[in-house]
């Protein structure tokens, strides 16, 4: 026997009890594991962005269209290198594999987003093809598409002139990202912003949610998006210009400070989790008083006492958190895969680390108090009774 | 016999219980020489279980001294004291005391995780333990699965297993009928006189009393005679 295997053996005196509170641990990082991919998600957007680049919407709501005659105006602002634009168009492949699709015109959006690696050829096929469509490298690998295919993708938002929901895109192109942050944001697909005008039933020619003014200097932003701004005011179509970067957080911020949200949610279960762990641990030390004091009989000094139950409060965080954060990662993959990878609930370093940290953290927070009973035990009055 | 394991000069104890102090022992004065084997008798409240308390070093004399095995024990701190009871004494107590969840052999390996010995040599020693008390064919048993003689056995092990030349017993056959009680008491005889094991325990029972070399009777914190 070792004393770590003392250790296990304590742990599991009451069986039903350690494992029920070793199943509340496990649920707890592994809403943890999850909540903070969710929340690294939604951070994740703003940290990569060129800095050289400032999106335009409508003031009220992106979902408000703007003109695309607005282009030459954006265009001759000074600082403006190049405009370019993009309309949601909300696709959705085969049952339910929702992509992330906008409609845009090839060329200007090529200048604007160097970021996006395709070859020339395929750039030109989808500049010359109506119907073209081209999709970013993971979501081709993912869907199984080939260059060449004809792809069928409905619309809930935006029917075609006949009612019907289908439409038809040719496959041109597949791009892949310059690095490896833009390489994880190839799950993209984008088509012709003329075809798409000329289609859709709502007839909303001419129109955008979004414009992106490539600067020629990142210093002149705040400038820019001022003029831009100012120039708009008290038109039909007033603006909200933003750096890419703003415009990720903000996009994020509709649905809500996710970050906010998620560490009230942490809170509250880690919270309740000290409450279950530690009553486990204080009954567990107090239903056995006397054995503690006929270990301090045999010699083992205070310290040691103190350690086992540090130790056991350890093992039981441990083997809860560690089962729940590889829960988490399997759970991620899962929806991963079940999403087509739209939803990448990837457990990074970072929040093992974070789980890790919150492991040791919650084992000395529910261990400390009763390990500290254990170690100023008397033995006489323990072995008493008293 | 003549060199002595225990000596206990004018030692006091007095408890404190909320306001209320309770002198359990009034200058108490004994020796117990090397080998010998004594039961501490008398009624319930008397100090018996108090001075094997601070023979065995579980506890400290509000004043006087303590001597045992050539250590001075009262001037021990806590931490010292721990390592000196895991070094040179044994307990073994009236309800056994054995860790539930460890089978007999875990139990009595218990007291040697303080050494530096090898796992085989712990095992080796475990058994030669478990042997001495009749136990060999249990090791594997846990407590509940054991009578309470088997148990007591498995704490006199454990007692012995770091071989330390006093063993302090508490009522050790307070919880057995009276034929596992003699056989108890009958293996203390044996631990005496074969293994040269100073023994003190405390008892009630005077038939008990009669399997040690000698009887001392305590009364309110004093002893009253010494009975060959």
């Amino acid at each position: 026997m070792t004393r770590s295997g003392f250790v296990i053996a304590n742990l599991f005196r009451k069986r039903t009890r350690t494992i029920l509170t070793l199943l509340s641990v496990i649920m707890a990082f592994l809403l943890f594991g999850l909540l903070q991919s969710v929340n690294t998600i939604f951070n994740a957007g703003a940290d990569f962005v060129g800095a050289t680049r400032l999106m335009v919407q409508a003031r009220v709501s992106f979902t408000s269209p703007l003109p695309l005659s607005m282009v030459p105006k954006l265009e001759a602002i000074p600082g403006v290198a190049r405009v370019a634009y993009q309309q949601w168009f909300g696709g959705v492949w085969q049952q339910n594999t929702p992509l992330i699709m906008f409609s845009l015109d090839p060329q200007r959006y090529r200048d604007v987003y160097p970021e996006w690696v395709m070859s020339d050829a395929q750039w030109q096929a989808f500049a010359s093809t109506r119907t073209g469509m081209i999709v970013g490298k993971q979501l081709a690998g993912q869907l199984g598409w080939k260059i060449g295919q004809k792809i069928p993708i409905a619309s809930n938002i935006w029917p075609q002139k006949n009612g019907s929901k289908a439409w038809t895109f040719d496959l041109v192109g597949i791009f892949d990202g310059k690095d490896e942050e833009w390489k994880k944001r190839t799950n993209l697909a984008f088509i012709q912003q003329d075809y798409f005008d000329e289609a859709n039933q709502f007839g909303v020619k001419g129109r955008t949610n979004f414009f992106i003014l490539k600067l020629t200097d990142a210093g002149q932003a705040r400038a820019v998006s001022r003029t831009v701004d100012a120039m708009f005011e008290n038109s039909p179509d007033e603006t909200k210009t933003q750096t890419e970067k703003d415009f990720n957080i903000s996009f994020v911020k509709q649905i809500g400070d996710i970050g906010l949200i998620v560490r009230w949610i942490l809170f509250a279960v880690f919270f309740t989790l000290l409450l279950v762990v530690g009553n486990t641990m204080a009954q567990s030390v107090r239903e056995r008083i006397p054995e503690l004091a006929v270990l301090k009989t045999l010699g083992f000094p205070d310290g040691s006492v103190l350690g086992f139950v540090l130790a056991e409060a350890f093992a039981l965080c441990l083997c809860g958190g560690l089962l729940g954060l590889a829960l988490a990662s399997i759970g991620g993959a899962m929806i991963e895969k079940g999403t087509g990878g739209q939803f990448q609930l990837r457990l990074d370093v970072s929040v093992w680390l974070i789980g890790i940290a919150a492991i040791v953290l919650m084992s000395i927070a529910v261990g400390l108090l009763p390990a500290l009973r254990a170690r100023r035990l008397r033995i006489v009055d323990a072995l008493a009774g008293r | 016999m003549s060199e002595s394991m225990v000596q206990v000069r004018s030692v006091t104890k007095v408890y404190e219980r909320g306001k209320q102090k309770i002198e359990v022992l009034h200058g108490l004065t004994l020796d117990i020489p090397r080998g010998d084997f004594v039961a501490l008798m008398g009624p319930s409240g008397s100090g018996k279980t108090t001075l094997l308390n601070l023979i065995g070093g579980l506890d400290k004399p509000t004043s006087g001294e303590i001597v045992v095995g050539g250590s001075r024990i009262d001037q021990l701190s806590s931490g010292q004291l721990a390592h000196w009871r895991a070094h040179n004494v044994g307990f073994v107590f009236q309800f056994y005391n054995l860790m539930p969840v460890l089978s007999a052999e875990a139990n009595v390996e218990l007291p040697l995780l303080l050494t530096r010995l090898s796992a085989a040599q712990r095992r080796r020693n475990v058994a030669v333990a478990l042997q001495v008390v009749g136990l060999a064919d249990r090791a594997k048993h846990k407590p509940r699965e054991l009578s309470g003689g088997q148990e007591q056995r498995v704490a006199i092990a454990r007692a012995l297993v770091s071989d330390p030349h006093l063993l302090v017993c508490d009522e050790p056959t307070g919880d057995l009928d009276r034929k596992t009680a003699e056989e108890i008491l009958g293996l203390l005889q044996v631990l005496n006189r074969e293994h040269g094991k100073t023994i003190v325990i405390v008892t009630h029972d005077p038939k008990a009393a009669e399997f040690a070399r000698r009887t001392l009777h305590l009364e309110k914190g004093q002893l009253l005679e010494q009975a060959a």
